[in-house]
């Protein structure tokens, strides 16, 4: 079976609801839209911090949330790599200790544990914070550990809220670099919420455009960047 | 050509003297955020200083009204002794049941769901706030006397709890638990929703995530009510005479046998109201460690 995420679900909000149905395999998707659109709860029902009233969502044909069938897998038994907008990292536990804390959790032998944080560490670029604790992080640096610590988990797929919003300029588009490199080697769906066009471009394969609770455009990202005056009408360029 | 500044170049006097300046200029500024004193500061003090005084001079006069050998000797005497273990066994226990039924309460109304009939929970948690303890003692009676509503059906299978020694616990128990329960809901109230989300997402249950994530992160904030929920245990008074009686070695405790003793020895009244102070202020430093800490 591919490695396709599917979902369509209902979820009441405040104002309106947000009602999606999409799918996505391999590769980065940018769930885009205007702040307030839903992009975050459709995030946060991917993870399983939300259930949605109604729908479905699979994994590989399996399903992670079916209310015809009742079923609600939690979030600590779906092998997501969940990085949300703060990065929330754990404040008293060092850099180590952040990317551990999930093996720990799976009951990864002690041994393993240390070699895969290891390997993660110097792949992401930040063996030489791994004693320091998330205060003394740099936002760009924070953003290397947060995703360091959701990847070392090897998730089945990853949810990234607003990876880049948190961010001064200038360690913006170094990141997002940096980003791009380190997702073109996830062979997993890839959810990226974003409001910056600019992410889009450089970041995405596809993209899904919210507005309001409801999915406006799904497809490739130069097929949106044809419909210019779609894009103005939709987006808020920030 | 333009002269450039060169630091090695210039005069040390001058510079020395410049510098010198700015420090006198900057030690003559006034902190930004604070106004001349004025009259209405000075009426504060005065009046102010009148309360400091009427609160020191009573625990002052508790010092000095015993000899530090009477102290001493004090403790020889069982209705001393007897006093202060029970208070400190029955306050401990007391302190036990809070922690380990409050603990689980104040992070469900912390991080829980909003339920209907939350508005009573809340009333009901701050009752021994609003309440005298005299009030409590009559209701600990009503429910468990040897007449009272569960009472009546303990005593059916030989279990009676007035007048004993666990009695005291609960009477301890019943004033204490809601100073714990709200000071440990607003440390669970005050970890961050997103890091247990996070945990939740990395693979750690809703168990896991409360025992390694959010009960250490909370820990001061629990501690503090602990502290405050037996400083309270250990004062009781009311609730311990009216529900548990004034049985020396059984239910007597400290300020039980203060208020017994005061009339024939005075030098033990003295002796456990010293205890009790110096406990209180203990406790009261460890709190304001706490609360740096925690901020």
């Amino acid at each position: 079976m591919r490695n396709i995420l599917a979902f369509d679900i209902h979820v009441p909000l405040s104002s309106f609801s947000l009602v999606v149905k999409g799918e996505a395999g391999r590769g980065v998707t940018a769930v885009l839209g205007p702040s307030g659109s839903g992009k975050t709860t459709l995030l946060r029902c991917l993870a399983g911090l939300t259930r949605p009233a109604a729908g479905w969502i699979r994994f590989r044909g399996r399903d992670l949330f079916s209310s015809a069938d009742g079923v609600f897998i939690p979030p600590e038994r779906r092998n997501v790599g969940y990085v949300p907008q703060q990065y929330a990292l754990f404040p008293r536990l060092t850099v180590f200790g952040n990317v551990e804390y999930g093996l720990k959790a799976r009951k990864v032998p002690a041994r393993q544990r240390h070699s895969h944080v290891q390997n993660m560490l110097k792949k992401m670029g930040i063996e030489r914070l791994a004693s320091r604790t998330p205060g003394s992080l740099s936002g760009g640096e924070a953003q290397r550990v947060a995703l360091a610590r959701a990847m070392v988990l090897n998730p089945d797929y990853i949810l990234l809220d607003e990876p880049l919003a948190a961010l001064d300029p200038q360690t913006k588009q170094h990141i997002r670099e940096f980003l791009r490199s380190v997702l073109k080697e996830a062979s997993c769906p890839v959810f990226c919420v974003t409001h910056d066009l600019g992410d889009v471009r450089q970041l995405a394969d596809r993209v899904m455009v919210l507005r309001q609770g409801r999915m406006v455009f799904e497809g490739r990202v130069e097929e949106l960047e044809k419909e210019d005056s779609f894009v103005s009408s939709h987006i808020s360029q920030t | 050509m333009m002269k450039r500044y060169d630091p090695s170049r210039a005069v040390p006097g001058e510079d020395h003297r410049s510098r010198a300046g700015a420090d006198r200029h900057q030690a003559l500024r006034p902190a930004p955020d604070t106004l001349p004193a004025s009259s209405l500061s000075v009426a504060e003090w005065t009046i102010g200083l009148m309360l400091l005084l009427f609160l020191f001079l009573p625990v002052l006069s508790l010092f000095l009204a015993v000899t530090p050998q009477r102290f001493v000797a004090a403790f020889g005497e069982d209705v001393v002794r007897e006093a202060l273990g029970l208070s400190l066994r029955t306050s401990l226990m007391a302190l036990m049941v809070i922690v380990i039924f409050g603990t689980p309460l104040a992070h469900r109304l912390a991080t829980g769901r909003p339920f209907p009939g939350r508005a009573a929970v809340e009333a009901l948690l701050q009752l021994p706030w609003i309440t005298p303890p005299a009030v409590a003692g009559l209701a600990l009676l009503m429910a468990f006397g040897r007449e009272g509503l569960v009472g009546r059906y303990l005593a059916e299978w030989g279990v009676a709890l007035p007048f004993s020694t666990a009695a005291v616990v609960i009477a301890q128990a019943f004033e204490g638990s809601a100073f714990y329960v709200q000071s440990a809901r607003q440390a669970f109230a005050a970890v961050d929703r997103q890091l247990t989300e996070v945990s939740r997402t990395l693979g750690a249950g809703p168990w896991r995530t409360f025992f390694r994530l959010e009960l250490p992160t909370a820990m001061p904030g629990l501690v503090v009510g602990a502290a405050m929920a037996w400083a309270r245990a250990l004062g009781e008074f009311g609730a311990t005479i009216l529900f548990a009686g004034n049985m020396q070695g059984v239910t007597q405790t400290m300020p039980l046998a203060i208020y017994t003793v005061l009339e024939r020895d005075l030098d033990a009244a003295l002796t456990l109201a010293i205890v009790l102070i110096l406990v209180g202020f203990g406790l009261l430093w460890l709190l304001s460690r706490l609360r740096q800490k925690l901020s």
